[in-house]
């Protein structure tokens, strides 16, 4: 008999006043009895809506049925059949808008947590399996993929599991992309990144780490060593200015870069060689994901933060999740704000505002904000983070002959993924600009099936 | 992991490695630039390449101890492994076509200047050499430009070696000795490259500075090396580091660059502390 609960089993978490201390992770993760019983409140309808929802379409309803039996390890299997990344999936994916947002219990009540669910299987395997995945047998055909992020792990995953040799280049001294360097610990821990990346080399993944395509090798290099594919999912790093005057004083960061010296260089603890501002009082500029994983990272450094936002709250295109955490640890709002310039002799002192009205909604359905003329007004601050969004980077695109991009950058690829050039593919962000790890991861898949595809229709 | 092949101290705070790094080396080129990182902890830090080998697959970097990171690296010994070197960043020295060049280099930027003086002059232009240093003790690569140049000219700023005086002032008596320069490279500490640039823009001569700001990725991810060239934001790592010396907004450069210094120096002395700990 289904749980007919219509709220979701609460998620353990860390106490807001506690959390914003500390880098820790903040939800805790459901026990075992949680999970049970959140699985129970699936209905297993027969039309499968919330897989549809799912970018790399996880076998949902299967996978809860079992967590409802208590067949944790199995679950996990179902999932891993096509999701490379479970742990960090349900961790970050925008659940609300993808697979729960079709999911029958949420007209009447709460969607079943699927993400909690996923998450719990995640974790429970890796800390109770005995063994790695094993590698399966190679069937003599070898693949680049360029970029250790969301889409480049997800492919190389679904390709190693067709028995093909694949070897991940990576420009960073880590693999990870911006599950390394860009979600911060407390959401995304470090070593749940490490341990997925440990499967997939169980699997057979190779990662060369410190090789940057399109400088220390060419594409077509990597096709003169055999390789008879190449993905590139080199994520869209570029971070954006808003080019107003005082941008570039000191204490001024983009996004990207605060968020690479704590995450990456781990420069939020003791004893780090990573310098970092420790600010008062911290201005973050933008409405996303990235606005609010730099907000609540500059609250655990000690500041007090305001996020400035062009659009309301209801606009904001951050997951739900990110806002309510960052409101419940004291993160200040101020919408339909825009800032025009960052004041101070040298380094932020302050930072001018003027205010924004939305007009009626556009084509796209977006309702564009317009400036309040003469609402101008300061806010003292002395650290100032750009989180604006970025633009796919131009290295590798730059770099190789007959490699189509679009006016802003990114790469042209039709939906499964195929660019101007022969056997090499792309998806991710460097295609699409700043998305979702699980677009990405998506697009990492579906390509990999066409590679497949396309070597073994030679 | 990168092997250190050889070791010397080129003065007693500037560090000669060449590191074991065939990848890099292929295709490295005067001009661009490493990311380093020294062990399995350290910051990325950028270097300039000082030179290469290709046949044996060699990058040589030369580096002054400025902060924790620098003072790690001198520590680490031939034969020892750096934990991470990536390249080659950034675009390289364009060279070809002039006929008449001076290189100006100032303290360790000498050592970044010194392989574009030897690919100019490997191509047959005419290469006067300009380094400066501030005492005697501090002269490094005397030899190695003596045999890149067509003439060199050693300048110590207390007259303790060479001649007596800044780079500016040999560059500014040969420009005034009727030396046609097709361009001007400098590259030295930032006051010393703003101050070149100003002369050379007086005598309207085009001057290429080379930038090395604080990074991280070094490959346009962070922005942390931004600066103004011409009034526009650019970013050293992908657009540079060479730029124009007469468009660079080098006061803000110079503002930029001292963003960590009061952290960089305590953690340098820490450091140094836990180094002198582990000899006693």
């Amino acid at each position: 008999m289904a749980n007919m609960a219509p709220k979701k089993n609460e998620m353990p978490q860390q106490k807001p006043e506690i959390r914003c201390k500390n880098f820790e992770e903040v939800a805790l993760g459901y026990t075992e009895e949680q999970a049970i019983d959140e699985a129970k409140r699936c209905l297993n309808c027969k039309t499968r809506p919330c897989v549809h929802g799912c970018p790399v379409a996880v076998q949902i309803p299967e996978f809860i049925a079992k967590v409802a039996e208590g067949d944790f390890e199995g679950a996990y299997q179902i999932i891993s059949e096509t999701n490379s990344l479970p742990a960090v999936c349900g961790r970050v994916c925008p659940q609300e808008s993808q697979c729960e947002s079709k999911c029958v219990r949420g007209i009447k009540g709460e969607p079943v947590g699927i993400g909690r669910l996923e998450r719990f299987v995640a974790d429970y395997h890796m800390k109770n399996k005995t063994e790695h995945p094993k590698a399966p047998e190679l069937n003599g055909h070898k693949v680049a993929v360029i970029g250790a992020g969301p889409s480049g792990l997800s492919c190389a995953g679904s390709l190693a599991a067709r028995g093909y040799k694949v070897t991940i280049f990576e420009a960073l001294h880590v693999p990870g992309g911006v599950l390394s360097y860009g979600i911060p610990e407390f959401r995304l821990p470090g070593e749940v990144v490490a341990a997925e990346i440990d499967e997939l080399r169980a699997l057979g993944v190779e990662i060369k780490t410190n090789i940057i395509i399109g400088k220390t090798m060419m594409i077509d290099e990597l096709f003169e060593e055999g390789y008879e594919a190449v993905f590139i999912g080199s994520g869209a790093g570029l971070p954006k200015f808003m080019k107003i005057p005082g941008e570039n004083l000191n204490n001024v960061y983009s996004a990207n870069e605060f968020l690479t010296r704590i995450n990456l260089m781990g420069a939020y603890k003791e004893g780090s060689r990573t310098p970092l501002v420790h600010a008062k009082h911290t201005v973050v500029v933008g409405g996303g994901n990235v606005a609010m994983d730099a907000a609540r990272s500059a609250k655990r450094t000690g500041a007090d933060v305001t996020l400035v936002y062009r659009r309301t709250e209801k606009e904001l295109p951050a997951r739900k999740e990110e806002v309510e955490h960052a409101l419940e640890e004291g993160i200040k709002f101020e919408f339909l704000t825009s800032p025009i310039s960052i004041n101070g002799d040298g380094k932020v002192e302050s930072i001018t505002c003027q205010r924004m009205e939305l007009s009626a909604p556009d084509e796209s359905g977006r309702a564009r904000p317009v400036v309040i003329e003469g609402s101008e007004f300061d806010m003292e601050c002395d650290c100032v983070i750009m989180a604006i969004g970025t633009s796919p980077n131009p290295l590798i695109a730059s770099a190789t002959d007959g490699l189509d991009t679009q006016k802003w950058g990114g790469i042209v690829a039709d939906e499964v993924g195929k660019t101007s050039r022969d056997m090499v593919w792309a998806g991710g962000d460097a295609v699409t600009g700043a998305a979702t790890v699980i677009l990405a991861m998506g697009a990492g898949k579906t390509a990999a099936e066409e590679i497949d595809r396309a070597i073994m229709g030679k | 992991m990168y092997k250190i092949l050889k070791k010397e101290y080129l003065n007693p705070t500037v560090v000669r490695m060449e590191i074991l790094a065939p990848e890099v080396s292929r295709r490295a080129e005067a001009g661009q630039f490493v990311i380093l990182r020294a062990d399995s902890d350290g910051e990325r830090i950028p270097l300039t390449v000082a030179d290469y080998d290709r046949e044996k697959g060699s990058v040589t970097i030369i580096f002054q101890v400025v902060g924790a990171s620098t003072e790690v690296l001198r520590h680490l010994e031939e034969g020892d492994c750096l934990s991470d070197f990536a390249g080659p960043l950034g675009k390289k020295t364009e060279t070809e076509g002039r006929k008449c060049v001076a290189v100006v280099g100032g303290g360790v930027g000498s050592a970044i200047a010194y392989p574009v003086a030897k690919k100019f002059f490997s191509q047959g232009t005419h290469v006067d050499a300009i380094i400066g240093f501030r005492n005697r003790d501090l002269v490094i690569l005397e030899d190695e430009f003596r045999k890149a140049s067509t003439e060199l000219h050693l300048m110590t700023d207390d007259g303790s070696y060479g001649e007596h005086g800044l780079v500016t002032a040999a560059l500014e008596k040969l420009i005034e000795s009727g030396r046609e320069y097709d361009e001007v490279v400098a590259i030295g500490p930032l006051p010393m490259m703003k101050f070149v640039s100003l002369l050379t823009k007086k005598y309207n001569i085009k001057t290429v500075v080379s930038m090395n700001p604080i990074m991280i990725d070094g490959t346009g991810m962070c922005g942390c090396c931004r600066l103004t060239v011409g009034g526009e934001t650019k970013f050293a790592c992908v657009d540079g580091p060479e730029f124009d010396g007469h468009l660079v907004d080098f006061d803000e450069a110079i503002r930029r660059s001292r963003m960590y210094s009061d952290f960089e120096s305590e953690k340098r002395e820490e450091t140094c502390n836990l180094f002198k700990k582990e000899v006693e």
